[in-house]
């Protein structure tokens, strides 16, 4: 690895002075995916800024009514080991599951998933499904994004230099809300998606209110879907299938080592069919 | 400025101190500057779980932690597991089982598995399988190391 500078600062404030003033510093949170890109050399920071030190970054709180704020360096086996969040979103705690294994849990957190702008990312699609923001600071202050936005291409996200993302926020949980990511890997895990889908529905007198559609690792970065065709359906067979069909259709995936274009398009299909009704059937029992 | 930095922690219950570059992995501290080769390197890019260790009680893969991030906490690798020269259950168990072939995976086999019983005492195998699904095993097809936790387990237990 190139020789860089370490600094581990103890608020938000010395963290985005210290990036501002090197404009090539890179966050360090998990180091899962940092530490590997930098020792590939496709990423040459000359200051790594440890982040693991400011409080806010390692915030974890569930307000009922008001919702979940997750600092963008908490680690994946405290959302998961978290009594709370996974009452409150059993989801969230399934993806912090998924990502990578038990070392790599300990470590990795969901902020650096959103940062690390991967297309396959597990957590993206859920956050976007969720409705989730993130609060990123920087040396003109601070701004609210949707994670929506967040990502402009393949490791690349809308961060402007001695920008820091430092939390991520979750809408409660509407009543009769539901939602679930899956993914497609050939193991049975430490593997990157084939293609993935993240789903949250609202159901309302029978009917779905609301769907939110995001899919991963079939185009540049994830993929928010416009599922507003679902509003007012009722919350069978053929809104599965209708779900499935406008994932296949958004899907703008290439053909690489991992999967065909088509197969792809065809697993986007089935995990949002499948997700979508596993959604539903957690929304029933939220309700 | 190229300047290497003074990290103090504790490493296997004892405090220790080293001079590193921040570059420098938690890896290469262990085995270049502090001599504790124990921990190997398999990938050293978090995949095979060959160099695990843990770090503040959480198991963790030391070639994707800097050596700087170390610096006050606690530490545990392969040579703090046994005591003195009495091997730790799963040590023993290991070695009866013939749970390793080539030797290179067995220590972050033991770390994590460790980590795992000290807060676990009776993992399902499907659990211990989870647990374990971040250390790779090129010679033993993982039955006979699965089968090693589950007797040290059992012995931990009695």
């Amino acid at each position: 690895m190139k020789w860089f500078d370490y600094q581990a600062p103890r608020t938000v404030g010395e963290a985005v002075e210290a990036m501002t003033l090197h404009p090539t510093a890179r966050a360090l949170a998990g180091g899962t995916d940092l530490l590997v890109q930098m020792r590939a050399g496709r990423r040459t920071p000359d200051l790594i800024v440890d982040i693991k030190k400011i409080p806010e970054l390692n915030e974890l709180r569930y307000e009922p009514g008001a919702g979940l704020t997750l600092g963008a360096a908490v680690p994946c086996y405290r959302i998961y080991n978290d009594a709370a969040v996974s009452r409150a979103y059993p989801s969230l705690a399934e993806v912090a599951n998924i990502i990578g294994g038990t070392q790599i849990q300990g470590r990795a957190s969901i902020g650096g998933n959103l940062c690390n702008a991967a297309p396959s990312a597990d957590a993206i699609p859920l956050l976007i499904a969720l409705g989730a923001t993130c609060r990123v600071t920087g040396p003109n202050g601070e701004r609210t994004m949707a994670v929506s936005d967040f990502c402009t291409a393949p490791g690349q996200n809308s961060l402007e230099a001695g920008e820091l993302l430092v939390s991520i926020h979750l809408p409660e949980t509407p009543a009769g809300g539901g939602a679930r990511y899956l993914r497609f890997i050939p193991r049975n895990e430490m593997d990157i998606a084939v293609a993935g889908a993240g789903v949250a529905v609202v159901l309302e007198n029978g009917h779905i209110q609301s769907a939110r559609i995001a899919l991963s690792a079939v185009a540049p970065t994830p993929l928010p879907v416009d599922a507003s065709a679902l509003a007012g359906l009722a919350p069978d067979e053929g809104a599965l299938r209708k779900a499935g069909e406008i994932a296949a259709a958004a899907a703008k995936p290439i053909t690489d080592m991992r999967g065909t274009a088509d197969y792809r398009r065809h697993l986007c299909s089935v995990l949002t069919r499948r997700a979508l009704a596993s959604a539903i059937a957690a929304a029933k029992e939220t309700k | 400025m190229e300047r290497k930095v003074h990290v103090q922690t504790t490493i296997n219950g004892e405090a220790a101190e080293f001079l590193c570059e921040p570059r420098q992995s938690l890896l290469e501290c262990l085995r270049e500057i502090l001599s504790l080769t124990g921990t190997k390197e398999g990938c050293n890019d978090g995949n095979c779980g060959a160099c695990t260790v843990t770090m503040d009680g959480r198991i963790v893969t030391s070639c994707l932690v800097l050596g700087v991030e170390a610096q006050g906490s606690e530490i545990t690798t392969i040579e703090g597991v046994a005591r003195g020269n009495e091997l730790h259950p799963l040590q023993k168990a290991f070695l009866e089982e013939a749970a390793l072939q080539c030797g290179i995976c067995t220590p972050g086999f033991i770390v994590a598995a460790k980590t795992l019983l000290d807060q676990e005492p009776h993992p399902t195998e499907e659990r211990i399988r989870w647990w374990l699904a971040n250390n790779l095993c090129r010679c033993t097809g993982y039955d006979k190391i699965v089968k090693a936790v589950q007797k040290a387990a059992a012995e931990v237990n009695q």
